[in-house]
């Protein structure tokens, strides 16, 4: 039921990010959801993107540092409070969210998230979450959005 | 011309000078022959016995001595006299095989104290003066060293030890110190915080003896215009003693070295030959009357210069300039020896590549210590937590390999600078030297 994502090593400096995007860009990619975490040194830049596969071999051949990850990608209605019924449906069940991003599909009513919890927790959270009418979506759902 | 503590031999002619260094030097060697097996060995590998050490002149003969050398002989292959003779160490900070341990006999210390007290009243200090020792106490020589100086020189010594700067003001002030020792930029920091709090005109301070770190003119200049004292170098190692191998006098144009005690040379680093007066290259010392610890043609790695123009003050010593930069690349960071090689150990232990960068600057007068290191595909992860685990790791080991604290600092892969190829080790954007 899992996703993959990429992160890429990005240093904290001007162009750091642009650098990336223009590579994956240049590399005909298309990035479906985006987050960045920083520190003051450096950052994480995670995406979701159409060929993950293709994206981390653009990175390597660009000399970037980067790592492909199981994520899990839930879907909500595009209403206020939908985004609070998964964090609490993964909160009840114990399940630590080490971080979440959201993105947007055009023309849908449904609000995405991005959810990266434990490798050894991927299944329980996915229990946790349907058991909580919560729908848990697949790469080809992600990819055809 | 000033006073002296020791005026007959801090004004001894150079012939008698050189008589008393060749009788030394003579017995010095038969000692360490005697009673020091390395030694034995390391002269003998050089085919030469104490029967061809003649006089001072012979010096060139004997085989030179390197940090190397003390950490094979770690830690009792170099004592010279029984265990039982000996009554104190001194270390310098760092790792085991950077660590230096000197020991000391009550007559080692005994000479230390004179020199120091030298040092003092080179400085223009009695026994009227009270002197604050503000160098830290214990296996650093620093605090000890003046300590012993002032208290020889039957000055009021205040042992405050470095640190609580609210303490150090406040004891200046109440009790009217007259001379200050500590580091350079210990000092530039307390006349810092002295200004601040406007209590410059509560301060009755003359003098400083500030030393263990390279510093400027400039920062000599600042010093003393913001404590409206005169500041004095001095110079010294844990491996000769401590502080008072060399001192400033009234002139401030270069330290006298005790030679009645040290015997000085400049080496060509690169063909270890010795080369003469007035041109730069590494100091090497001779100790002639060490008992514990007596190091022969010791490489300091530090670069300088040697003057023999007479002096103003009337002291016939030779004069060595401020050292000015190190033979090898060790760096003195916070008064703690760094060598690259030791950060280039630690990353390859934890599994890195050693990809690294040392920058070191001074910002309000305390050294900034970073070091940029190439992130790998094994340290990353899309956890910010699982980086900072690493991170710290890395900073930990750091610490423990170094003895102080850096700043890591993660950059992309490739993009240390490289000069014609060659990674840049090293900013040191100081300028000490
Ligand atoms: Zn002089």
């Amino acid at each position: 039921m899992a996703v993959k994502q990429i992160s890429v090593f990005i240093e904290n400096r001007v162009g750091g990010l642009a650098e990336v995007t223009d590579a994956l860009g240049s590399a005909n990619i298309n990035i479906r959801a985006l987050s960045i975490s920083e520190t003051s040194d450096f950052g994480i830049l995670r995406l979701i993107v159409d060929d993950v596969n293709k994206a981390a071999k653009v990175m390597r051949e660009g000399g970037f540092i980067c790592q492909v990850t199981d994520v899990l990608a839930v879907a909500g209605e595009d209403k206020p409070g939908s985004i609070a019924k998964i964090i609490s449906a993964l909160t009840k069940g114990n399940v630590d969210m080490e971080y979440a991003y959201a993105f947007f599909a055009k023309n849908e009513d449904l609000a995405y998230m991005i959810v990266r919890v434990d490798d050894e927790e991927m299944d329980r959270a996915v229990r946790y979450l349907k058991d909580n009418g919560i729908q848990v979506v697949d790469e080809e759902d992600v990819m055809n959005l | 011309m000033g006073k002296f503590y020791d005026e007959e031999m801090e004004t001894l002619p150079a012939d008698k000078l050189r008589a008393l260094q060749s009788e030394r030097l003579v017995k010095q060697v038969k000692r360490v022959w005697d009673n020091v097996p390395y030694y034995r060995k390391k002269m003998e590998a050089k085919g030469v016995t104490p029967d061809d050490i003649k006089g001072i002149e012979d010096l060139h003969k004997l085989p030179f001595m390197t940090k190397d050398d003390l950490r094979d002989a770690y830690p009792y292959g170099l004592l010279a006299c029984d265990r039982k003779d000996v009554v104190r160490i001194h270390s310098t900070s760092g790792t085991t095989g950077k660590r230096v341990v000197a020991f000391y006999t009550q007559n080692d210390i005994d000479l230390w104290d004179n020199c120091c007290a030298r040092a003092l009243t080179a400085a223009g200090a009695d026994e009227g003066d009270i002197v604050q020792v503000s160098y830290g106490y214990g296996l650093f020589t620093g605090g000890m060293g003046l300590h012993g100086g002032s208290t020889k020189l039957g000055c009021m010594t205040v042992p405050i030890s470095s640190g609580n700067t609210e303490r150090q003001i406040q004891f200046m002030t109440d009790l009217e110190a007259s001379i200050l020792c500590c580091t350079p930029s210990y000092a530039a920091y307390l006349a810092e915080s002295i200004n601040e709090q406007g209590m410059r005109d509560k301060i009755k301070l003359k003098a400083g003896i500030f030393g263990a770190e390279a510093w400027t003119e400039e920062m000599r200049a600042d010093i003393e215009k913001k404590l409206g004292i005169k500041a004095y170098d001095i110079y010294g190692l844990t491996e000769l003693s401590g502080p008072g191998v060399a001192y400033e006098c009234e002139a401030q144009k270069g330290m006298h070295i005790n030679e009645d005690h040290f015997i000085a040379e400049i080496i060509n680093p690169k063909t270890q030959e010795v080369i003469p007066d007035n041109e730069k290259g590494e100091l090497v010392f001779t100790s002639l009357t060490k008992e514990a610890f007596p190091l022969l043609r010791y490489r300091t790695k530090d670069l300088c210069v040697l003057n023999r123009e007479k002096c103003s003050c009337g002291r016939t010593f030779v004069r060595m300039h401020k050292p000015m930069g190190r033979s090898d690349d060790m760096l003195i960071i916070r008064g703690v020896n760094v060598f690259p090689s030791q950060i280039e150990t630690v990353l390859l232990k934890e599994g890195m590549p050693p990809n690294y960068q040392i920058i070191v600057d001074r910002v309000n007068n305390t050294d900034t210590f970073d070091i940029n290191v190439e992130m790998t595909e094994d340290m990353f992860s899309d956890r910010m937590s699982k980086i900072s685990e690493k991170e710290g790791h890395l900073m930990a080991a750091l610490k423990t390999m170094l003895g102080i604290q850096a700043k890591v600092h993660l950059v992309a892969p490739k993009t240390i600078e490289r000069s014609e190829g060659k990674a840049v080790r090293v900013i040191d954007k100081r300028k000490l030297y």
